[in-house]
């Protein structure tokens, strides 16, 4: 024992949970030291090129790829029914319905193309410029088909189809009836009894995940065994998913996920350039490396959101709510990637939101339309939900002539009924939602603000204020297994964390959470440093690499420190546990006579024997003195498997300046409380907060992926699509209440998302409340200056014109779109 | 080809180029300075951003042959011996990076910006580096690392007020 001794004795090291320590991926990201796919050189790598469909929908007729073969550096061409034999079906791992259909989904084109961007053929050259300049000498044959956009429409009787080879572009339907589930009461007889009902069609437009590294690939085949490095979140999930697409074993197949620059659900997926890149590198047998340009990202990456809701709310004239029903259109796009059925469905539980409904219907349907897939983005269902029940609350407080928030409180649940089992038959875990929301009117300085709109009000001020509300809640820590079970989904939610203790003392902390920008190494470090009372700089947190660590399930769905660091927690505890033995050995002294304290077994009441859990490391590694029948080994590991979701919640208030004259937006004022229990690291945790407000905001006011009337994605680029600026973006005022999560060892509840869910409405609601008085009761996201103004001086939501040209929102009614909208797509207002 | 000679991160280089090589393209895959990365290929997220004989630019909007004779920093470049400049300090210590991948191009515009405005306020910071799109901060970090950066920076340019300040 002589590599540690000289150690100087530490005092036992404060509590790291709760440190803003800085974090420990920074060192590399900062100097330009990463390690991102597209960083990544092979000896005699081929670089490939994808061709792309320019046209929505069309029968695919010949391929003429003999120039670009023939192209200088030109390696080889594929065609999708070179391919066909072996490329499978993208797959879609969230079946919602066993009736659910499911087009199939080829990498490369065969047939038919669904979506403009969609892949028909792929060129491999000695270098990325000469792949990309063959692109252009492919000779595609394109029979253009009739192109279904609008989701009402696609609905509706003797409509074109998506798919030829289908029937209908229904995907599936899915329903709860909180009657029938027996979690509430009959929704029907709700309504009846009801005094007001109000009901309103939102719009959730269209967005784009916008990571923003562009994905990138490489493969390097081995023989029959096959290294992937991709820019993913989910390297387990592919590679399991890989093995069953393409046929190689799952033992054969190693997929690292190296630095990952952001994912926000876009990249959780098998993407057809997964699947190609493998293909192409069996096919030749050489090292080949596919990224993606900006406008492929945004034109073939998943998109996330773009659904219409129908939401009715039911209520007494005192303002107790009595039932909520909703009926969703959830566009799925052209095709069902890795989990596009079940992002509407995740969102279905959570309409309800904080209230106490005692009744409840949910109904969705999928359609296919000829646009990119949907899938994940940030928050993936429950954004949607949110949005839903935030605005129709507002609309509900507008009908009853009730203060908004008084008639949030009238009907959430209070902080003594937790442990709440909402009328989704969801349990909702621990919180304090007047807690919350006084803590954020103060940051707010809610009262001057509010005299502040009165007094513009009362002078008509060109430049009114708005104050605007959400008080959120969310599911998070996806998920327990038995839950996803129950969802048809086609894999578990546990996650799996091993400990390895090194010779010298440090620890090695392998978790299969993939982080891809989140800090998992710094956080994980401090959980670890608590347990094992080793210093936070002696911890390294190991992820990523299929052959490193072998079990995980990845990162999505603010689950990674609720699940993936409960694992970590038990695995460290499991170590303990075993040094306990080890140590009782050494200082000859019952298991039960020590205790373990800053990282040291001692023999209570005997001062001076200590020995420490880094010390016994280096005792095991030699185990030369060892108790009988004990294995020389401390490592542990562990799998958790959550029994509940956690619920963060929080308040979130937005004051927004509207300009009447110009239709400009601009927030005043932001201030959020979130309680996402036991916070590990604040600085990390502000991040998080920060980064999925801007997100949140971003869908109010900015972003949207437009199609045009033949399929076209008019936002292709960083032109068009409006990722905010540092100009475009308030500062945000921040704060948190702490109320444990009961269902893991840590005591959290996830924070990936909240931001994000819950910032929409409360952007929204402002900007109504300041303009309602002129008439306007909704505006279509995002709000752009010309719908805002439309909105106030024209009359209704300031739609219809807004796109001109252009398919957005389903539904747009303008002249160039007649064709494709019906009176039900009339935009805003109650139905 | 044409053949360029450049100085980058303090090196000499000597290469033939195609005519067409945009600058990252000859710093990532020419000379392997893969901490400059692409985001887009409209000029909009400034994630390429390195300086040209001391200015900010986007790399990908400067050919390579237009950096013959020039001088061109990367974020590899501006540790001088070993420690890091108070902006990627500054990045660090406010959290201004989640993913990773604007920063090096947002610590290489916030130095130009520095250079130009000392003393940047909120409003100025958020201006100067609206060319440089970030996707996880919600820029909050970012805003506060490149004043505290530029305070840092005004100490050291002006070494009696930091005497007074110590």
């Amino acid at each position: 024992m002589t590599a540690v001794e000289d150690r100087p004795v530490a005092e036992a090291p404060a509590k790291e949970v709760g440190q803003a320590r800085k974090r420990k991926e920074d060192a590399r990201l900062i100097t330009g030291r990463t390690t991102w796919t597209d960083n990544m050189v092979l000896p005699g790598m081929l670089h490939l090129a994808v061709v792309r469909s320019p046209v929505a929908h069309a029968r695919l007729g010949a391929i003429d790829v003999e120039a670009a073969r023939s192209a200088p550096n030109v390696v080889a061409v594929f065609t999708g029914r070179d391919l066909a034999e072996e490329q499978g079906s993208i797959p879609c791992a969230w079946p919602v319905t066993p009736e659910m259909v499911n087009p199939g989904h080829p990498s490369v084109a065969v047939d038919e193309v669904n979506h403009v961007g969609e892949a028909v053929a792929v060129i491999v050259a000695r270098s990325k410029a000469a792949a990309q300049d063959a692109v252009e000498l492919v000779d595609v044959d394109y029979d253009p088909l009739p192109v279904v956009l609008d989701m009402e429409q696609a609905l509706g009787e003797g409509t074109d189809l998506t798919h030829d080879h289908l029937s209908s572009n229904e995907s599936f339907r899915w329903i709860f009836d909180a009657g029938d589930a027996g979690t509430g009461q009959a929704t029907d007889q709700a309504f009846a009894d009801a005094d007001v009902v109000v009901s309103r069609r939102f719009v959730q437009q269209r967005l784009i995940p916008a990571f923003m590294e562009p994905r990138s690939t490489v493969v390097q085949p081995q023989g029959d065994n096959y290294t992937m490095w991709s820019s993913t979140q989910v390297p387990h999930i592919l590679r399991i998913m890989l093995a069953m697409v393409t046929g190689i074993p799952e033992h054969k197949l190693r997929v690292i996920a190296p630095d990952v620059g952001g994912g926000f659900g876009g990249k959780l997926q098998v993407t057809p350039e997964e699947v190609i890149s493998l293909l192409v590198a069996r096919r030749l047998g050489k090292p080949v490396k596919w990224t993606e340009t900006r406008s492929e990202s945004l034109m073939s990456a998943h998109h996330g959101r773009d659904q219409i809701q129908y939401v009715d709310i039911a209520a007494d004239r005192e303002g107790n709510v009595l039932g909520l029903k909703v009926h969703i259109l959830a566009d799925m796009g052209a095709y069902l990637r890795l989990v596009s059925p079940g992002v509407p469905i995740l969102g279905a539980f959570m309409y309800p939101g904080i209230y106490k409904f005692p009744a409840y219907r949910f109904d969705c349907q999928g359609v296919f339309t000829n646009k990119t897939p949907t899938d994940a983005y940030r928050g993936a269902g429950r954004p949607e939900a949110t949005f839903a029940i935030e605005r129709i609350m507002d609309e509900l407080a507008v009908e009853l002539g009730m203060d908004p928030l008084e008639l949030r409180r009238k009907n959430w649940i209070g902080a003594g009924e937790f442990p709440f089992t909402t009328v989704a038959g969801l349990e909702y875990d621990s919180g304090d939602y007047d807690g919350a929301t006084e803590q954020a009117l103060r940051l707010l300085g809610y009262d001057e603000l509010r005299e502040e709109q009165r007094r513009r009000r009362e002078s008509g001020d060109p430049v009114q204020l708005g104050i605007g509300f959400s008080t959120f809640t969310e599911m998070c820590g996806l998920a327990p297994s038995r839950v996803l079970g129950s969802l048809s989904y086609g894999a578990g939610g546990w996650e799996h964390a091993s400990i390895r203790m090194l010779p010298t003392g440090k620890v090695e902390v392998v978790t299969g959470s993939t982080p891809h920008g989140q800090g998992h190494e710094t956080a994980w470090s401090q959980l670890v440093a608590d347990e094992l009372g080793v210093p936070f700089e002696d911890i390294e947190v190991l992820h990523g690499d299929t052959a490193i660590s072998p079990r995980g399930l990845d990162t999505y769905g603010s689950r990674s420190l609720v699940v993936g660091g409960a694992a970590v927690v038990n695995a460290a505890q499991k170590v303990v546990a075993k040094a306990r033995t080890i140590a009782a050995h050494l200082l000859e002294a019952g298991e039960e006579d020590l205790q373990f304290e800053g990282g040291s077994f001692s023999v209570r009441g005997t001062p001076g024997t200590g020995i420490s859990i880094q010390e016994l490391a280096l005792a095991t590694f030699a185990a030369h003195d060892f108790p009988d029948g004990v294995e020389p080994s401390l490592d542990a590991d562990a799998t958790f498997d959550p029994v509940n979701f956690s619920f963060p919640h929080g308040t979130h208030i937005c004051a927004m300046e509207v300009d009447t004259e110009t239709g400009m937006v601009r927030i005043r004022k932001y201030a959020c409380v979130d309680d996402v229990g036991t916070i590990v690291n604040p600085l990390i945790v502000e991040g998080q907060v920060h980064g999925g407000l801007a997100q949140g905001i971003a869908q109010a006011l900015y972003e949207e992926a437009v199609y045009d009337v033949d399929g076209n994605l008019t936002t292709g680029t960083f032109v068009d699509y409006l990722v905010p600026s540092a100009a475009d973006l308030p500062h945000f005022d921040t704060g948190h209440t702490v109320h444990a999560a009961p269902g893991n060892p840590i005591g959290a509840k996830g924070v990936g998302e909240a931001g994000c869910i819950a910032s929409t409405p409360a952007v929204v609601n402002a900007a109504l409340d300041a303009v309602r008085h002129l008439g306007v009761s909704d505006i279509l996201m995002p709000l752009t200056p010309e719908r805002v103004w439309r909105a106030i001086h024209e009359g209704g939501d300031g739609g219809d014109r807004a796109t001109a040209g252009t398919n957005a929102y389903g539904g747009a009614q303008t002249e160039t779109t007649a064709g494709v909208s019906t009176p039900e797509s009339r935009l805003g207002g109650d139905r | 080809m044409t053949q360029i000679s450049v100085r980058v991160d303090g090196a000499s280089y000597a290469d033939e180029v195609e005519p067409r090589t945009l600058l990252v393209h000859y710093l990532r895959e020419q000379l392997g300075k893969v901490g400059t990365v692409v985001g887009c290929d409209t000029s909009n997220c400034g994630a390429c951003t390195v300086h040209l004989d001391g200015e900010a630019v986007k790399s990908c909007t400067v050919l390579a042959v237009q950096a013959d004779g020039s001088e061109v920093t990367t974020i590899e470049g501006i540790a001088a011996n070993g420690s890091l400049h108070p902006m990627q300090k500054a990045f660090h210590e406010l959290h201004g990076l989640q993913c990773g991948y604007c920063t090096p191009g947002m610590i290489m515009a916030s130095i130009d910006l520095v250079g130009d405005t000392p003393d940047p306020s909120e409003d100025e910071v958020r201006e100067g580096i609206e060319g440089n799109l970030c996707r996880c901060t919600g820029y909050q970090n970012i805003v506060r690392a490149v004043q505290q950066a530029a305070a840092e920076m005004r100490a050291a340019a002006t070494p009696d007020a930091l005497g007074a300040q110590s």
